[in-house]
């Protein structure tokens, strides 16, 4: 189980109370799809998202973009048991989704970028220390239950 | 050879005539020390790097990141012969300094972070994410280049 202090639950709480998930969640996605393209092969029905303004204007991914990052609160209120949360959607992206869970960390690596593009100096580096520990607990997770 | 886009040489461009090299290599630097507090080995001539406030203070991991940085400027100049650029450092890297090539994608992440928080998201936009970060790619696959 990762142990956290005080202070690194309260700086997680901090950064993601002033994330606007309606407003994050689609550009996670559209960061995710545009800087790694082959990431667009799991998602076959969301239409024309093979160049960048189309994934840039592409509602699906918006619409999906939001419920990844909502995926993300349950991780927030459950520090000290990500495994567990997560475990029945680590089970879906494994057997169900067949996603190489190399992308959880790319994924990752956007949501901290699109999160430092929001809190500009205010991610300073305790707080990105901080917060890429959380979300390498998350991406542990998602990755526990693959085989 | 790599192949860069119209679209991609201008991002990139775009974006390093807007960076202040003595302003983002300290802070880029100091992330990686901070976040990924392993790096501090290579470093070990540099004095109190015990704490974030050394760190932030500390005059030589300032001034080393300012080199540091100043050094993408040669990639930024040779887009097409990055390679061929960087392979008396990557000599240096590995066979002088023993540096881990892996440390290369880290610190590119540590720069990208800072870039990202600078700009914010009208500038450093998915598009110019796209072509930066295959730009600090290209670098870090030509400093581990000359590794055996």
């Amino acid at each position: 189980m990762v142990k956290w202090t005080d202070k690194e639950r309260s700086t997680v709480r901090t950064v993601w109370e002033s994330i606007d998930i309606d407003e994050l969640g689609p550009e996670v996605l559209r960061r995710v799809l545009i800087v790694y393209p082959w990431t667009e092969r799991y998602f076959g029905a969301f239409g024309d998202i093979f160049t960048t303004t189309a994934i840039l204007q592409n509602p699906k991914v918006a619409a999906h973009g939001i419920v990844v990052l909502r995926a993300l609160d349950q991780a927030v209120k459950n520090m000290d048991n990500i495994k567990d949360t997560y475990a029945a959607l680590s089970r879906l992206h494994f057997e169900k989704l067949e996603v190489d869970p190399d992308n959880f960390r790319l994924l990752a690596d956007c949501i901290t970028i699109s999160v430092a593009c929001k809190l500009r100096a205010e991610m300073n580096p305790q707080v990105q220390a901080t917060w890429q520990k959380f979300l390498q607990a998350v991406v542990d997770a998602m990755c526990a239950q693959y085989y | 050879m790599v192949a860069w886009t119209d679209a991609e040489r201008d991002a990139v461009s775009t974006l390093w005539d807007q960076i202040d090299v003595g302003e983002l290599g300290p802070q880029a630097l100091s992330r990686l020390l901070i976040v990924y507090p392993w790096t501090q080995r290579h470093f070990g001539t540099f004095g109190d790097l015990s704490t974030n406030a050394a760190i932030l203070g500390n005059p030589r991991v300032a001034q080393h990141g300012k080199t540091v940085m100043a050094g993408l400027g040669s990639a930024v100049m040779n887009m097409d012969d990055i390679k061929k650029t960087y392979a008396p450092l990557s000599m240096m890297h590995s066979e002088k300094l023993h540096v881990d090539p892996d440390n290369f994608r880290t610190l590119g992440e540590c720069i990208s972070i800072c870039v990202a928080a600078k700009f914010g998201p009208s500038v450093f936009t998915p598009g110019f994410q796209e072509a930066w970060s295959k730009f600090l790619a290209v670098v870090a696959s030509a400093l581990a280049r000359q590794y055996y």
